[in-house]
């Protein structure tokens, strides 16, 4: 095979990522499962950590514990350091303008729904809009749901065609003048679809609303520049993008971050506190309520500088390479349907196998060491628009290989065959 | 560690294409509706009970080959007994797949349903084999229609 090259942005040319060598990374990718090697393609739920993101975490506590902020003695110091790096870090992986921009949060879920219930109390009223997809994760339907419940706004939903790709005609008749924020994925878990979020956001600005993109899947698998696509709100999970769980980002326009009411109240998001009156606390601390995920931030610098020095163009191209040769080897297996076939995708694969559950594929994948989710992937919504149940859903990242694709195709046609 | 073969044996493959007393029955006595949430399994049980002995069981739904084949293998284990049997037969048969039972000395009591047995190490999956007869129960608790979720 001609090994392919990569252009890195400062124009030099790198050899294309060879899957085998960076699994060497990561230290679970060699266990067992069951008695066969892990083959795991469950990415989508979350992903693997590289040996220095597992470090990173060992190292804080072993060596640099201390709370953060406001300290005086060395520890506290250093860690309040380490710590506020991670935000610049972040703040370069998504070219954001400035630090003050990025909020950390517990994960995307809990920034969206930041996000909802900030803008619940102040800026939605009885009649606004707020427009989702209807390919959406729970995490970016619920909390608008429940703003809607709570502010008397209403919720639209644009659709989505059978190969799961929003109807752009359909979308843009949803805005106008009562729109206040449309909220929609950049990638969707359930189908592997990458919505063209650039143009969505355009289109929804010229109708006077905000914008903000669900980022969960799209951060480990191309390259965000939140300045380029313009949006108002930016969110990820670190869990995803190769860091620690519990720790995620929001990205929110300085200018609307200001406006905004706080969303938890407590230590460190205020400026001076008497029971009188509390004042709170700059941007970004404002939405920074009590002792931080310190570990997990520091981790998630650990993963994203990995993620950086892999490339994130090196990363797209072989998952791009890898999710074709799964697509043609898994519509050849007799009985399997993809479900999710838009023209623009990125690492999922969601199939249903004829007669089978997807829990039965699930379980005998599981028996040979294959590690993929069955289910409706929290976008009950989407499996309803398919009118199926669940879907098997195998989710890649850069670490896996053709060979595990293999082992996926030949598991499943072994599925199929004992079934039939 | 249970080798899958054991799991999807034949006797679950072939009561999963062909589930036994599959369909609704006329003048059913008790019947219930029992779900589970996570894997989107739905089974309907319906009896017929005459001087608390079982004389035709019925089930219907749709779902995973595990819940259905153990839906259907749970008809025929049914039939004809009482309902004091019925129940001691699930608790040995739950004890069974949830490993707290030797199958070896379940077999005997269960039949059939010791097939099952390889559910035990796939803890996900037992919710989807004591389904039914959760539902079962359920349905000889009273005579209203009645709802039961494995969450």
């Amino acid at each position: 095979m001609v090994p392919l090259t990569t252009q890195t942005a400062a124009g030099q040319t790198r050899p294309a990522l060879d899957p085998r060598e960076v699994r060497k990374d990561f230290p679970i990718l060699a266990t067992s499962v069951r008695g066969r090697p892990l083959v795991y393609l469950d990415n989508a739920a979350t992903t693997q950590k590289p040996q220095c993101v597992i470090d990173a975490l060992v190292g804080y506590y072993s060596s640099l514990n201390a709370n953060i902020h406001r300290g005086v003695h060395t520890l506290s110091q250093l860690a309040t350091d380490r710590y506020e790096a991670v935000r610049e870090t972040v703040r370069a992986f998504i070219n954001a303008e400035s630090t003050t921009e990025i909020v950390f949060a517990r994960g995307a879920t809990e920034a969206i729904n930041l996000v909802a219930s900030c803008l619940a109390q102040g800026r939605l009223k009885v009649g606004d809009e707020v427009v989702i997809t209807a390919m959406e994760h729970h995490s970016n339907i619920v909390p608008w749901q429940m703003a809607c419940a709570a502010t008397g706004a209403v919720l639209r939903v644009a659709p989505i065609n059978d190969a799961g790709e929003v109807i752009w005609d359909e979308y843009v008749a949803l805005l106008n003048s009562r729109t206040r924020i449309v909220a929609v994925t950049h990638i969707s878990n359930a189908l592997g679809t990458v919505n063209p979020v650039a143009r969505m956001t355009e289109a929804a600005h010229a109708a006077g609303a905000l914008v903000l993109v669900d980022g969960a899947q799209s951060a480990p698998h191309l390259r965000v520049d939140v300045r380029a696509l313009n949006c108002d709100f930016f969110v990820f999970s670190g869990h995803k993008v190769f860091g620690p769980t519990g720790i995620g980002v929001l990205y929110g326009r300085r200018e609307l971050l200001e406006e905004l009411p706080p969303y938890q109240g407590g230590g460190d998001m205020i400026s001076y506190v008497t029971f009188e009156r509390t004042t709170y606390n700059e941007l970004p601390y404002k939405f920074e309520a009590g002792t931080p995920n310190i570990a997990g931030t520091i981790g998630l610098g650990a993963a994203l500088d990995y993620v950086s020095a892999v490339g994130l163009d090196r990363i797209a191209a072989w998952e791009t390479e890898l999710l074709d040769y799964a697509t043609v080897r898994m519509s050849g297996v007799d009985g399997v349907r993809i479900i999710g076939t838009a023209g623009e995708k990125a690492s999922v694969l969601s199939f249903m196998l004829k007669g089978v559950h997807p829990h039965d594929i699930g379980t005998i994948m599981d028996g040979e060491g294959i590690a993929i989710r069955t289910g409706h992937h929290c976008a009950q919504p989407v499996m309803d628009r398919f009118g199926i149940p669940a879907t098997a859903r195998a989710s890649l990242a850069f670490y896996n290989t053709k060979e595990e694709i293999d082992c996926l195709a030949e598991g499943v046609r072994k599925v199929f065959e004992v079934f039939s | 560690m249970t080798d899958l073969r054991e799991l999807y044996q034949e006797v679950i493959l072939d009561h999963n294409k062909r589930p036994r007393n599959y369909g609704a029955l006329t003048d059913a006595t008790h019947h219930a509706v029992g779900h589970n949430p996570l894997c989107g399994d739905r089974i309907t049980v319906h009896l017929r009970v005459d001087d608390g002995i079982v004389t035709e069981v019925k089930f219907e739904g749709s779902g995973c080959a595990i819940s259905t084949a153990s839906a259907s293998l749970m008809t025929e284990a049914l039939k004809g007994r009482t309902l004091e049997d019925a129940r001691r037969v699930f608790d040995t048969f739950h004890s069974l797949v949830t490993g707290k039972a030797c199958p070896g000395g379940a077999a005997a009591e269960l039949g059939k349903l010791a097939a099952l047995s390889g559910v035990c190490d796939y803890p996900v999956r037992v919710k989807c084999a004591t389904l039914a007869w959760h539902t079962f129960v359920a349905a000889t608790q009273d005579k209203t229609p009645k709802v039961v979720s494995t969450e």
